[in-house]
């Protein structure tokens, strides 16, 4: 099965991305919550990087390959962008951005909260990321 | 994502028909920030066809909850997939809005 695919910096893309993952991982018998959670946290990373790397530039690309080794899946997003600083993350304060009338700064938590690792690298002009999932299955 | 809109006294239910994504939630925030939606004593949102959210999605709930709150106007979500609810769960904002099963205990919510 082809297990990379490269879309347009365009937030319109995000359900190509979706779907690309759902598809991949259709053969494994993950339950919906476990799926949907590993869906969310490509897309959140894909968003970021259409987003704030790549700025809508539809002549960018964002890129993602699924591996796999043994239980683990990996699932590497990369673009040709702006280097974007995930240093300077911080833990979301709901409270705060609800009385703030705020909407953004929760879609790293989530990756984070999903994800077994999480490794942001700058290659050049491209941001990588990683993520490893561990995940019980059977085909 | 569709969105359609039931009126009922001074309720508002919005039913969300799709995927709430960064690219779909910029139509729910249109939705939201309508001037009318201040006249409803609570806005219910029904999610039984809302197949998928992102923090994009939560986060346009999130930036009209104060404004909600500070007009007495409840938001409330009701018939949630499971896999949906999970998102809320994972950031804690399932003890931070109200989320219910139907229809029915969503009307019965005072607006305390």
């Amino acid at each position: 099965m082809n297990n990379s695919i490269r879309i347009k910096s365009n937030k319109s893309n995000l359900k190509v991305v979706r779907d690309f993952v759902t598809n991949y991982l259709s053969p494994y018998t993950l339950t919906e919550k476990e799926l949907n959670q590993i869906i969310l946290a490509v897309d959140e990373i894909t968003a970021n990087l259409i987003i704030h790397a790549n700025k809508e530039d539809e002549s960018k690309y964002v890129k993602l390959a699924i591996f796999q080794t043994g239980d683990t899946f990996l699932f590497e997003l990369s673009d040709n962008g702006h280097s974007f600083n995930q240093k300077n993350y911080k833990e979301p304060d709901l409270k705060k951005i609800i009385s703030e009338g705020g909407k953004g700064g929760m879609g790293v938590a989530l990756v984070k909260r999903i994800m077994d690792k999480v490794e942001f690298t700058t290659q050049g002009t491209s941001n990588i990321c990683r993520l490893y999932k561990k995940v019980s299955y059977t085909i | 994502m569709k969105i359609t809109q039931e009126i009922k006294d001074k309720t508002i239910t919005i039913s969300l028909n799709g995927e709430l994504d960064a690219s779909s939630s910029v139509l729910l925030d249109e939705e939201l920030s309508k001037p009318e939606i201040m006249l409803f004593n609570k806005v219910l949102v029904d999610c039984e066809h809302l197949n998928y959210i992102s923090s994009a999605g939560l986060g346009v709930f999130i930036s009209h909850l104060q404004r909600f709150e500070d007009a007495q106007i409840k938001l409330i979500f009701f018939n949630m997939q499971e896999k949906v609810k999970n998102v809320f769960e994972i950031l804690g904002l399932d003890l931070l809005m109200t989320i219910v099963s139907t229809y029915d205990e969503a009307m019965t919510v005072s607006n305390e």
